[in-house]
């Protein structure tokens, strides 16, 4: 397992709606320049955890802890302050709109007698993007013309204009295509190369074994297990996910709303 | 250009002039087609009536197209701001007239002085503004049904302020003056040379300070191309003017308004996020634009910006009467943007678009008044003109959508 304090922490967390119990103790550690995989079937709750993390519903009970101090993340606002950036599955990026403007919506930067500064917005953007390697055609395309990867590239650089400490995303390969797929897994490492700490959500195994150190497992709102990605393989993680492994409790068919 | 190592896939825009020419030849065939086939169709109507009529070129009807265009036009500028939302507003029509209603009552009947009977009658048009984009935001409703609503209230509200007389003659110089002061000639040319070096300054330390940012430019042959076509407009213009009464005031305001609503919508945080917000209203709030406040304040200009229009329309006629803002005022401040090329969808469009697509219906209305033909032709031509602007923009989305820009 790796070494080093956490930059997350989460302990004993649960989360409640209704008569849901959407996480039941769920405990979670998240490394600077790490991979952490989250994965678990649907309605495992891997979504309300990291709504949990992102400030956008706040946990019943339960320890959160960054960078070792005890924090109360209630808002969005709160984990951007942090440092933790989020991106979505669906991307929110405006299509009419240049890559530049994407970037810097809601945050556009001021130049000379409150207009926009272009040269300043274009300059960072080109910058952001070298360093993530992401390839587009020009910064001044407009993101209706960008393929799937390129698109979610950009939503990650987006979340990186930030300068985060971590980064969570939210299923960034699915319904993308291979080259496009290797494009955002390469986008992953460099990130984690950035001494970031990233959270990834996905369903697709062989992007999980691709990318990812640690490997935690939700199933039914609990978290059953915590892998090393090195020392474990699919049939361990997919045992984990569909609760098949010994020593669990068993298999049973619950439909969950 | 390149951010990185080049994906040999993507077509990027080759260094020089060549790959300039090259990148122009490829957006115009994926339907980015910009302003170029509203002047083209412009081109074209001034050569039809112009071989039809020799008077149609003259300085003297050529002013009085721009007078004619103004008012309208005036109130296609906040049109503009509307379709960019991707909404429409339908009241700006009798809400034009409401407002000149309103000064002019004042004015006439109240006694207030003239400027103050203006900024009343633009008042008139900014809180009704606000309260239709209020009502739009705070209950959902879509605005083509708020604004139709007051399409009807504004109306018997223009009715109503008018009282029994039905018309209130206007004689007072400050209103009157708006569109019937002309500045001499030699005005004309001082603001064209003024506009001409104002823009080439701006495009030459643009351009410089992307240079000292390592950023990609433009072939300096292009921007030169550029201001050499812009000045060669505006002198035109100027000289066109000078030629005539001198440089019409109604015009300076009309050309004026849409130089700065242009400016708003491409160089500033708000027309920023009017844009995101016709583009995708959820990714805007995702991003912390406050969407309800961008759509609330773009009611508040397309109502103030109607107003004034509709106060221009009243100084040229010296008169507000039932029929003011009336008639045919709402559909040809709408189909002006849009044969100007802005999108009915949101997200896409230009305050040119005004100025362009009004001079297009202008120039028609103009041009067959000239030739005597009956009103019944014109409005035929002029739909024609519509359906066949709307099909080229069609065309056009379509060829962007071929090319993964839709």
């Amino acid at each position: 397992m790796p070494d080093g304090a956490p930059l997350l922490e989460l302990r004993g967390v649960s989360k409640r709606f209704g008569a849901v119990q959407a996480l039941s103790d769920v405990e979670l550690q998240a490394r600077a320049g790490q991979v952490t995989a989250l994965v678990g079937d649907n309605g495992a709750g891997k979504s309300t955890l990291i709504k949990t993390i992102a400030g956008i519903n706040p946990m019943d009970s339960g320890e959160y802890l960054f960078d070792g101090r005890p924090v109360h993340v209630t808002t969005p606002q709160g984990a951007t302050a942090l440092g933790i950036a989020t991106v979505y599955q669906d991307l929110a990026l405006c299509d009419n709109l240049d890559v530049v403007a994407n970037l810097w919506l809601g945050r556009e930067e001021l130049g000379a007698v409150r207009l926009l500064d272009e040269t300043d917005m274009e300059q960072e953007a080109s910058r952001v993007l070298k360093r993530l390697a992401v390839r587009i055609p020009s910064v001044r395309t407009q993101v209706a013309s960008l393929s799937g990867g390129q698109r979610q590239s950009v939503a990650i650089a987006r979340s990186m204009l930030g300068e985060p400490r971590m980064v969570i995303l939210d299923e960034p390969t699915a319904a993308l295509g291979v080259a496009q797929t290797a494009q955002v897994l390469d986008l992953i490492r460099r990130l984690r190369e950035q001494g970031l700490a990233v959270v990834v959500i996905s369903h697709n195994l062989a992007d999980v074994f691709a990318v990812a150190d640690t490997i935690v497992v939700l199933r039914l709102g609990r978290q059953v297990g915590v892998l090393d990605a090195k020392q474990t393989n699919s049939e361990e993680v997919v045992a984990a996910i569909t609760g098949a492994r010994a020593g669990d409790e068993q298999p049973t068919e619950v439909t969950e709303p | 250009m390149t951010v990185s190592d080049l994906d040999p896939r993507l077509v990027g825009e080759q260094p020089g002039l060549a790959g300039a020419w090259a990148g122009f030849r490829r957006r115009l065939g994926q339907g980015e087609l910009g302003t170029l086939p509203v002047i083209v169709g412009i081109a074209i109507i001034w050569v039809i009536f112009w071989v039809a009529n020799d008077r149609f070129l003259t300085p003297g009807n050529l002013t009085n197209l721009g007078l004619q265009v103004s008012a309208i036009g005036t109130i296609s500028i906040g049109v503009v701001l509307v379709l960019l939302l991707g909404e429409i507003d339908l009241s700006v029509g009798t809400l034009s007239g409401l407002a000149a209603g309103v000064m002019a009552v004042l004015n006439v009947k109240q006694g207030w002085p003239g400027w103050l009977a203006i900024l009343a009658g633009l008042a008139t048009g900014l809180v009704i503004g606000a309260f239709q984009g209020f009502w739009t935001t705070r209950f959902r409703i879509p605005a083509f049904v708020v604004t139709l609503a007051g399409y009807l209230a504004w109306l018997g509200a223009l009715l109503l302020v008018l009282g029994e007389t039905g018309t209130v003659n206007i004689s007072d110089g400050t209103i009157t003056g708006l569109a019937n002061t002309f500045f001499i000639p030699l005005d004309a040319w001082l603001l064209a040379v003024a506009a001409i070096a104002v823009y080439a300054a701006v495009k030459l330390w643009d351009r410089r300070r992307r240079v000292a940012a390592g950023l990609p430019v433009p072939p300096m042959q292009f921007l030169v191309t550029r201001i050499v076509v812009i000045a060669v407009a505006l002198l035109a213009a100027a000289a066109v003017l000078a030629a005539d009464r001198g440089l019409p005031l109604m015009l300076v305001i009309f050309v004026g308004l849409v130089v700065t609503v242009d400016l708003l919508i491409r160089r500033t945080r708000f027309g920023r996020h009017v844009l995101a917000v016709g583009g995708s209203p959820e990714a805007s709030r995702r991003a912390g634009i406050q969407v309800d406040n961008v759509r609330l304040m773009v009611f508040v200009l397309a109502g103030t910006l109607a107003a004034a229009g509709g106060i221009l329309a009243a100084a040229r006629l010296f008169a507000v009467n039932q029929s003011s803002g009336g008639a045919d005022t709402l559909l040809l401040a709408i189909a002006g943007p849009v044969i100007g090329g802005t999108s009915l969808f949101g997200g896409r469009g230009s305050a040119y678009s005004a100025l362009l697509g009004g001079l297009v219906i202008g120039s028609i209305t103009n041009g067959m008044n000239l030739l005597g033909v009956e009103s019944s032709i014109r409005f035929l031509v002029t739909g024609g003109v519509l359906l066949l602007a709307a099909t080229v923009d069609a065309l056009a989305r379509r060829g962007r959508q071929a090319a993964g820009r839709a």
